[in-house]
């Protein structure tokens, strides 16, 4: 158990390039934390740092108050599960998770017992004789778990440890993997690039992009109170719609019209000294077919009409996709997302808007359909750097 | 261009770029050069310094039988083996052997790879005998073929030409020859080609067996195209290898009716005739002739050099 | 393959089967004659038949009495395992720089070692004749040692670096998390992983260095150094008017048995090494 401290850490490479830059964070005993961003954000260098297989360029490293720079990733008294499972082909289950406790000269009896316990806990106890290579992929990452497990380390770091599982394999693993870690309360650093994950996982979140932290705190705050555009773009599935609106005189000209503004935005938006060119943004879930609200709904929020370009019915809900004519919302945030989702649609015709309405919505393909949404929900962006004008901290 | 220019001269660099490469790296550039240092100081010792001293050579007159007569003479050895009807038809056999006993071996290592791929039967089997004539001593293969070509004694010349001597009639000689080369190293290009045939996708040919394309098709239209780079390879290795052969005449004609390979030739010279200028130049003749076909097969059909930059990217 | 194979035809596997027999048939025929060569009488020696009509084991004998083939085989042996011992240990330091390190004159190391396996070895035998004589290695077995480890390395180098990218270099960090030194880490991890790729290149390069001709006759000239290959062209028989061929076939079969006992029982790891090291696949 313990607490580790990461005081303006920062990553440069040889040739310059600036990996991670001035982290801080401070982890708490048992917390479980992740970090999440695209690729080459810097979130497995700053893992890499913790465990010791990178050096740290500058700022200081703490486990329990120890500076630790210099240790060697084996007095570091740190578990790692690797995106690949690192399993060692050569050695059967019962040695690789064995392995830690012989390096560290642990006595027979207690080797054994330990790795059993930790097999018993992990459903590995009748493959504890086989080679990793006649395991299945959920089989093998378990192994892996175990082989952090069995020598109760002071922390798990975990590197994208699921992202090599089938979609089903990796839900069920990230309902273990949450319990193993509630059950033995150890704290926890979990890389991953899947925002799900992260928001499903952990007890706080760190967003980062291009070696910058953007944001820490919890699932619900980084969903409710993004920072600025690229934490409102990066959590959330399907993404927040993003549409450029113009702000005059308390009022919002958006492609879905005008929109007047609450007292609670006005009042952000004035204290953030907000220019008058920015981007709004609105989750999936604050539409709703407006022929399902009763007149008082109705009236505590915009509405449009538009057809219907694709509807997809979850059961649960639908998600209905329209086109809104206009200028697409432009910002090095937005194209870095779109990269990173891998999304080229580059629409010349307009914004994409996706929408959930509930079930019982009547909304068909290729016909109109009036839609209501949450004015009051909506978020505002400096479309220049990115920040959150409706940021209520 | 010019912005891009302009934009690094603006920027200041930051310190640490200009920085020499920090301590972890030095100390790695510094074991990668002691690691390869032993390995390639044994290289340029038995390689690159006998080739400089071989042009040097080259230009000398020289023989062991008269070491008095040594003298620079030039490039007088070039003249005379290149004005030389022996060293000629040398070259026209090793030129006739290689392209024949390839062109054979493509053929048949192609057959013998799609076997070994696809075989239903057998395949340990089939893999393991396959490596035999590639593992066997060239000069005991060799020997095997000249004992059944022999006239009276041998299973093969009594079958095919009973009342003949084939090995010291010119032709059948070099088909000899031919045979005893194609046998021993067709394995081995099937070898290559198979790890070319691993690299083409069962949906990739299921595919076009979709799209109406017979088994022919297939092979000529898909797998070929996608082997390219293997069959290049394979060719390459072969096509030098080919060219530098020895054993098989030294074994089978020791190169008499005009069977001798350049490298008999230069063998001749050196050890029979102590000629050193002359086996030198003749040593020369032949690296750049190896030279040249490895140039073509790397510039004119692109075959990438194994081991090369895009192998480490994978 | 095995979809394939599950739903084939006995007819197909018939098919299959008779042209796998042409194919051993095609290894195996100028083999066996030379092993029933070996095993003929004197008398039966020339009736070109392919069967040995009487058996004998007088040719073994006759070489295994004369000297000159003994001293050839021990040349031949310690010639091959010295090459071979010496080759892989510096190919191995090489190729875990080239796989696993980054250092200026890498990609000159690769080229260079490249342009060596296909030097055509003649263009060498001139000046090395004259050099050996000069530094008095000619005729002896560093004389031979030295060019076979020089063509060797390439092979080595190649076949060890691609086994080595194979590796999983993550376990390396995973042994350090487990709190391995780097030294457990090579030992435990890393060595046993290597192992195989070591001792396949191993095989290849002894396979190369046992099948060397033109060396062996260009830089030996007494029964102190030659190898098998070589002294079986200077085979004459126990006496002049003999004819060699039952001893010559006997000696060729001795030094082919090392060659099948490999491909028999490692046949899998040198189609692996052949394949590695010359197709990136």
């Amino acid at each position: 158990m313990a607490e580790i401290v990461l005081d303006k850490v920062t990553k440069r490479y040889p040739d310059g390039a600036l990996a991670v830059s001035d982290v801080d964070i401070t982890i708490g005993d048992g917390e479980f934390i992740i970090l999440v961003g695209p690729s080459g954000c810097g979130k497995s260098t700053t893992l890499n740092m913790i465990a010791g297989l990178e050096d740290i360029t500058e700022g200081e490293l703490r486990i329990d108050g120890k500076r630790v720079n210099e240790r060697a990733p084996k007095d570091r008294d740190i578990a790692m599960v690797f995106q690949s499972y690192a399993l060692y082909p050569h050695m059967s289950v019962r040695e690789n998770m064995a392995f830690p406790l012989r390096l560290a000269h642990v006595d027979n009896a207690t080797v054994t017992k330990k790795v059993e316990e930790a097999a018993r806990i992990l459903d590995l106890t009748q493959h504890l004789d086989r080679k990793p290579g006649n395991l299945s992929g959920g089989q093998r990452q378990r192994v892996a778990m175990g082989r952090a497990i069995v020598r109760s380390p002071k922390a798990f770091l975990m590197d994208e440890p699921l992202s090599n599982l089938d979609a089903k394999l990796r839900v069920q693993m990230r309902t273990s993997v949450a319990k193993l870690q509630r059950r033995l309360g150890t704290t926890t650093v979990y890389v991953t690039h899947d925002q799900t994950e992260a928001m499903t996982l952990g007890d706080r979140v760190v967003v980062m992009r291009g070696g910058l932290v953007q944001q820490v705190g919890s699932p619900q705050a980084l969903y409710e109170q993004p920072t600025n555009l690229f934490v409102a773009g990066f959590i959330g599935s399907p993404s927040m719609n993003f549409l450029p609106a113009t702000l005059a005189d308390g009022q919002l000209q958006t492609p879905l019209g005008p929109v007047p503004l609450s007292d609670r935005i006005r009042r952000l938006v004035e204290a953030a000294n907000a220019p008058s060119e920015v981007i709004v943004g609105l989750r999936p879930e604050h539409f709703e077919d407006a022929a399902l609200l009763d007149e008082g709904e109705r009236g505590r929020g915009g509405r449009f009409t538009a057809t219907v370009d694709v509807l997809e019915s979850m059961g649960s809900d639908k998600y209905a996709y329209f086109t809104v004519e206009g200028e697409t919302a432009t910002s090095a945030e937005l194209d870095e997302l779109a990269a990173e989702s891998g999304s080229t649609e580059m629409t010349d015709d307009g914004s994409q808007i996706v929408t959930r309405l509930s079930a019982a919505s009547g909304a068909r393909e290729g016909a109109e359909l009036e839609v209501w949404f949450d004015e009051d929900k909506l978020l505002l962006f400096d479309p220049s750097d990115g920040r959150n004008l409706t940021y209520a901290g | 261009m010019s912005q891009t220019a302009e934009r690094t001269a603006d920027t200041p660099v930051s310190p640490p770029a200009k920085k020499a490469v920090s301590e972890g790296k030095k100390a790695e550039r510094k074991l990668g050069l002691w690691l390869c240092a032993p390995a390639a100081l044994v290289m340029i010792a038995v390689t690159g310094y006998p080739i400089i001293y071989s042009i040097w050579l080259s230009l000398q007159r020289y023989d062991l039988r008269f070491p008095d007569q040594q003298k620079f003479v030039g490039l007088e050895n070039y003249v005379t083996v290149l004005s030389n009807s022996y060293w000629w038809t040398a070259f026209g056999v090793t030129a006739m052997i290689t392209v024949i006993s390839v062109a054979i071996e493509l053929v048949l290592g192609m057959g013998l790879a799609l076997v070994m791929h696809r075989t239903l039967v057998m395949r340990g089997l089939v893999r393991t005998v396959a490596l035999i004539p590639y593992g066997i001593v060239t000069v005991v293969a060799a020997f095997s073929w000249r004992y059944a070509w022999t006239q009276d004694t041998g299973y093969l010349a009594q079958l095919f030409a009973p009342d003949s001597a084939l090995l010291t009639q010119r032709v059948p000689a070099l088909a000899i020859i031919i045979l005893a080369e194609v046998w021993k190293t067709v394995p081995f290009m099937a070898l290559l080609l198979m790890a070319g045939l691993a690299l083409v996708p069962d949906d990739l040919l299921k595919a076009a067996s979709m799209d109406g394309a017979s088994a022919w098709q297939r092979f000529t239209k898909v797998m070929v195209p996608v082997m390219k780079p293997a069959i290049l390879v394979a060719l390459l290795f072969r096509t030098l290898d080919a060219f530098r052969i020895f054993d098989n005449i030294f074994v089978l004609t020791s190169g008499a009716q005009e069977t001798g390979s350049v490298s008999m030739q230069t063998y001749n010279n050196l050890i029979k005739g102590l000629n050193l200028g002359i086996g030198s130049t003749m040593s020369v003749l032949i690296f750049i002739a190896v030279a040249v076909i490895a140039f073509i097969f790397i510039k004119v059909f692109g075959t990438s050099a194994p081991g090369s930059d895009d192998g480490r990217k994978r | 393959m095995a979809v394939i194979g599950a739903t084939a035809s006995s007819g197909a596997k018939t098919r299959w089967a008779l042209i796998d027999i042409v194919v051993v048939i095609y290894a195996l025929v100028p083999v066996l004659w030379i092993v029933s060569l070996s095993f003929k009488t004197k008398e039966t020696l020339t009736d070109g038949n392919f069967i040995p009509r009487s058996w004998t084991l007088q040719n073994y004998r006759d070489i295994f009495n004369t000297s000159e083939f003994l001293r050839a085989l021990l040349n031949s042996i310690g010639i091959a395992l010295i090459a071979t011992v010496i080759a892989v240990v510096l190919g191995t330091m090489a190729a875990y720089a080239i796989a696993r390190l980054d250092f200026p004159g890498k990609q000159l190391l690769v080229g260079a070692s490249l342009l060596i396996a296909m030097f055509p070895q003649v263009s060498l035998v001139t000046p090395l004749f004259e050099m050996e004589r000069t530094l008095g290695l000619f005729d002896t077995w560093p004389g031979l040692i030295l060019p076979y480890i020089t063509f060797a390395l390439p092979l080595a180098i190649y076949t060890l670096s691609a086994f080595f990218r194979e590796i999983p270099w993550e376990l390396e960090k995973a042994a350090k998390m487990d709190g391995a030194t780097p030294a457990q880490a090579f030992r435990r991890v890393i060595a046993p992983l290597a192992a195989p790729g070591v001792f396949t290149t191993a095989i290849l390069v002894f396979i190369f260095c046992w099948n060397d001709f033109l060396f062996a006759i260009s830089l030996t000239s007494t029964t102190s150094s030659r190898t098998v290959p070589a002294a079986l062209s200077f085979f004459t028989g126990s006496s002049q008017f003999e004819d060699p061929t039952g001893t010559i076939s006997a000696a060729a079969v001795v030094i082919t048995i090392p060659i099948i006992l490999f491909v028999l029982f490692f046949q899998r790891r040198i189609v692996a090494g052949l394949t590695s090291g010359a197709v990136k696949g």
